[in-house]
C-alpha cells in the first residue's frame, strides 16, 4: 500500500496580530512546527503501514524551510519527502495549492490513499484535502475521527451535524482526519538517525507538469485586500445587581455580540 | 446574472438553522443590488421544505429530490451542485460551514475552478460590485478580507449563527422548480453505512460556538444538569475543569484544558470555575468569555470579558428565564405557518 500524507508547515504559535500601521503580521517568535492534524494523518498513515506494508511519503509545498518539518516527519517513520517548491508556486490559495499537490502526487503514482489534515491552524480552511480529490478525481470522505480499513475499502467515521456518520468508500481516496483519530508517535533517536539518511526530493515546477495559469498567484482565484485584528476587550466588565438584573444585563451583551439567543 | 445561491441542508428532517441564517443575509445583499435570491434544496421527500424556504426569504428553489439523496455524500450532491452551477451561473454561491458545507463546497469550487472563502463571519458587497468576505484567522487572531475578483461564481461558507435568522413571512410568494436528478455510477461509489445521533459529543466540543463550563463550584453532578440546561438554549456544549471530570460528574473527555480539549469558541460562560493556569490555556482564546464565581478574587475574572460574582445556583436560573424571555420575544424565533 503506497499512502501519501499532504504536510503543512505553520507557526508555532498563533498569537499574531497585525501591525496597525504597515498591515503587516506580527509573529510572536517564528518557529514553526507541522500542523497538529497533519501529524495525526501521518499516524494514521504509519498504523495502516504496519497493518498492510508499503511505504509511507509525505508532500509538501512551501518555501525551503519546509524541510525541517519534512524532517521531522521521516523521523517520525515516513520513508520518502517531497518538497514542491519554487518561487513561481508562492501566493497559493487553495485552488492552486491543492493543483500543484496533485501534479505531484500524480509523479507518485500508484497511490491507494491521501491523508491530509481536518485544517491547517493558520489559514484554518481545511479546503485543500476536498479540492485535491476532486483534481484526482477520486472519493473523498472528510473529518474522520476513526477509521478502518481492509486494503480495498475505507469504512470512516466522520463528525456530522446529527453526531456521526459512518461512509464506507472504495480506494484510491482522500481522506481528512481529526485529533481524535489517533495520539502521533514522537520521533525516536533511531528514528531521527535514520532519517538524516533519508533524501528529501525537491520539485521545482519545470519538474512538474503544471499549467503556469494554474500555479502561485496566477492560479489563484481569490485575493486577500485587508488584514486586521479583531477588536478585543482586555479588560472585564463587572455585572452587579440581583440574580435576575445581571442575568438581563448579560443577556443585553451577549445580544450586542452578536449571539444568537 | 447575478444571483445569490444559498445551498441549504437538513439536520435530520429540519432545515438546518444555518441555512435559515444565510437565506436572511443574502435576501439583504440582493436587496441591495436588486438581484435574486435562490436556495437549493438536495435531499429525498423534501418538496415540503421549499415553501419554508421562500418564506425565509428565497425567491426561488431549485430542488433536487431522489432517493440516491436520502442522506448527505459528496459526489452525487457535487455533481448536482456543480451541473445546476454551470447551466445557471450564479454569482455568488453560499454554504453554511458545517460538517457538509466544508465538504461539499471545496469539491464544487474546484470542480467549477474558482474561489472559495471558509469560515466567513461576515459578508458584504463593496463599491465594485464585489463579495467581501471576512474570515478569521491563526485562530482567530486575524482577520482577513478575501473577494474573487475575476472568477464566478464566488464562494464562501459562512460559520453558523453570525447572522441572525430571518423573520418567517408566512404566505410569501417565490418559484418552485424540480431540477432533474441524473447520477453517474461513479458518483454512487461511497456508501452510507449509519447515521450515530449523539447529544452532546466531546468532539463538538472543540467547534462549538458556545461552550459552558462548570468546575468545582458546581457542587454536584445533579447541578450540572442545570448546564445542560443552558448549553441547550444558547445552542452550546458543556464542558468542566479537572476536578468535575475526576469526581465523575462528567465523561473525562469533556475536560478543557493543558490534559484536556483546547476549546476557542465565541462564547465561553465558566461557572464556578476558579481560573488555574492549566485550566486557562485551553479556553483563552475564546472571544466573550462569562465568569460566574462568588469569590470576587477568582483569577477566571482576568480572563472573563464579563464577571459576575455571585452563587451559580441563583445566576444560571436567572439567566435561564432571561434567554427564554427573550428567545420568545425575537421576531426571528422559528415561526410555524399553516
Ligand atoms: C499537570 C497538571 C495538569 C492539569 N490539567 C488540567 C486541565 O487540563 N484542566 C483543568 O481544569 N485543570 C487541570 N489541572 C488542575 C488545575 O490546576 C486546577 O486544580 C483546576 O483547574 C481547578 O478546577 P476548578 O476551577 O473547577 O476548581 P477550584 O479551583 O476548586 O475552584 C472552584 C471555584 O468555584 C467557586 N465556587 C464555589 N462554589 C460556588 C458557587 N456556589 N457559586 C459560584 N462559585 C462557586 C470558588 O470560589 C472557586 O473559585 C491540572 C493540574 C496539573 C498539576
Ligand atoms: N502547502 C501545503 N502542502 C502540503 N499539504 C497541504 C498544504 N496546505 C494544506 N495542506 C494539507 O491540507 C490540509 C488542510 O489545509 P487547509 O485547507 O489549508 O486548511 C492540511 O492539514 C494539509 O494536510
Amino acid at each position: 500500500m503506497h499512502i501519501v500524507v499532504c504536510i503543512k508547515q505553520v507557526p508555532k504559535t498563533l498569537d499574531v496580530r497585525v501591525d496597525p500601521v504597515t498591515h503587516n503580521l506580527i509573529r510572536q517568535g517564528m518557529e514553526s512546527i507541522i500542523n497538529m492534524f497533519d501529524e495525526n494523518a501521518l499516524e494514521e498513515a504509519l498504523l495502516l503501514r504496519e497493518k498492510f506494508g508499503g511505504k509511507v511519503s509525505v508532500i509538501s509545498m512551501g518555501p525551503p524551510q519546509v524541510r525541517e518539518a519534512l524532517r521531522k516527519a521521516l523521523a517520525m517513520g515516513a520513508d520518502e519527502a517531497y518538497l514542491l517548491c519554487d518561487r513561481a508556486l508562492g501566493g497559493a490559495d487553495v485552488l492552486a495549492t491543492a493543483y500543484t499537490l496533485a501534479q505531484g502526487i500524480k509523479k507518485l503514482q500508484p497511490v491507494d490513499l491521501i491523508l491530509c489534515g481536518r485544517h491547517a491552524v493558520d489559514a484554518d480552511t481545511g479546503q485543500v484535502g476536498p479540492e485535491l480529490a476532486e483534481r484526482l478525481g477520486w472519493p473523498q470522505v472528510t473529518l474522520v475521527k476513526r477509521l478502518e480499513c481492509d486494503g480495498n475499502k475505507i469504512t470512516a467515521w466522520r463528525e456530522c451535524e446529527e453526531g456521526t456518520a459512518v461512509w464506507e468508500l472504495p480506494l484510491p481516496a482522500v481522506v481528512t482526519v481529526g485529533k481524535e483519530i489517533n495520539k502521533p508517535r514522537y520521533p525516536t533517536p533511531i528514528g531521527i538517525i535514520r532519517s538524516g539518511k533519508k533524501p528529501i526530493t525537491v520539485w521545482e515546477a519545470k519538474d512538474l507538469d503544471v499549467d503556469e495559469d494554474k500555479i502561485g498567484l496566477a492560479g489563484s482565484p481569490t485575493r486577500v485586500t485587508r488584514l486586521f485584528s479583531p477588536e478585543r476587550t482586555s479588560h472585564v466588565e463587572m455585572l452587579t445587581g440581583k440574580a435576575e438584573e445581571v442575568a438581563r444585563l448579560l443577556v443585553a451583551k451577549l445580544e450586542e455580540h452578536k449571539i444568537q439567543l | 446574472m447575478h444571483d445569490i445561491w444559498v445551498v441549504t441542508e437538513l439536520v435530520g428532517k429540519d432545515l438546518a438553522p444555518v441555512s435559515l441564517q444565510l437565506l436572511g443575509q443574502a435576501r439583504q445583499l440582493a436587496d441591495q443590488t436588486g438581484d435574486k435570491v435562490i436556495a437549493v434544496a438536495m435531499g429525498h421527500e423534501i418538496m415540503p421544505m421549499a415553501q419554508e424556504l421562500i418564506e425565509h426569504g428565497a425567491d426561488e428553489v431549485l430542488v433536487a429530490d431522489h432517493p440516491e439523496l436520502t442522506y448527505y455524500r459528496t459526489l452525487p450532491y457535487a455533481r448536482i451542485l456543480g451541473e445546476l452551477i454551470q447551466e445557471k451561473k450564479p454569482n455568488v454561491v453560499l454554504m453554511g460551514a458545517t460538517s457538509q458545507g466544508r465538504d461539499l463546497a471545496p469539491r464544487v469550487a474546484a470542480r467549477i475552478q474558482t474561489g472559495l472563502t471558509a469560515d466567513c463571519l461576515e459578508l458584504s458587497i463593496n463599491k465594485d460590485g464585489l463579495l467581501v468576505q471576512t474570515k478569521p484567522s491563526y485562530g482567530d487572531n486575524v482577520m482577513v478580507d478575501i473577494v474573487i475578483p475575476e472568477h464566478r461564481p464566488q464562494m464562501a461558507t459562512v460559520r453558523p449563527n453570525v447572522f441572525p435568522q430571518p423573520e418567517r413571512i408566512c404566505g410569501r410568494k417565490g418559484k418552485v422548480t424540480s431540477v432533474p436528478v441524473s447520477l453517474q455510477p461513479d458518483d454512487l461509489k461511497t456508501v452510507v453505512k449509519e447515521i450515530i445521533a449523539e447529544e452532546q459529543q466531546a468532539s463538538r466540543l472543540e467547534e462549538a460556538d458556545v461552550v459552558v463550563c462548570g468546575g468545582r463550584g458546581m457542587g454536584s453532578k445533579e447541578n450540572f444538569e442545570q448546564l445542560y440546561a443552558l448549553a441547550d438554549a444558547l445552542g452550546g456544549v458543556v464542558g468542566a475543569t479537572r476536578p468535575p471530570a475526576d469526581e465523575g460528574w462528567i465523561d473525562p473527555a469533556f475536560q478543557i484544558g493543558q490534559s484536556g480539549k483546547m476549546v476557542a469558541p465565541k462564547l465561553f460562560i465558566a461557572c464556578g470555575v476558579s481560573g488555574a493556569v492549566q485550566f486557562t490555556v485551553g479556553m483563552e482564546k475564546s472571544k466573550i468569555v462569562v465568569a460566574i464565581n462568588k469569590d470576587a478574587s477568582a483569577p477566571i475574572f482576568n480572563f472573563a470579558t464579563y464577571g459576575i460574582v455571585g452563587d451559580t445556583r441563583e445566576i444560571i436560573p436567572a439567566l435561564l428565564q432571561e434567554i427564554t424571555t427573550a428567545k420568545e420575544s425575537k421576531t426571528g424565533s422559528r415561526k410555524e405557518c399553516n
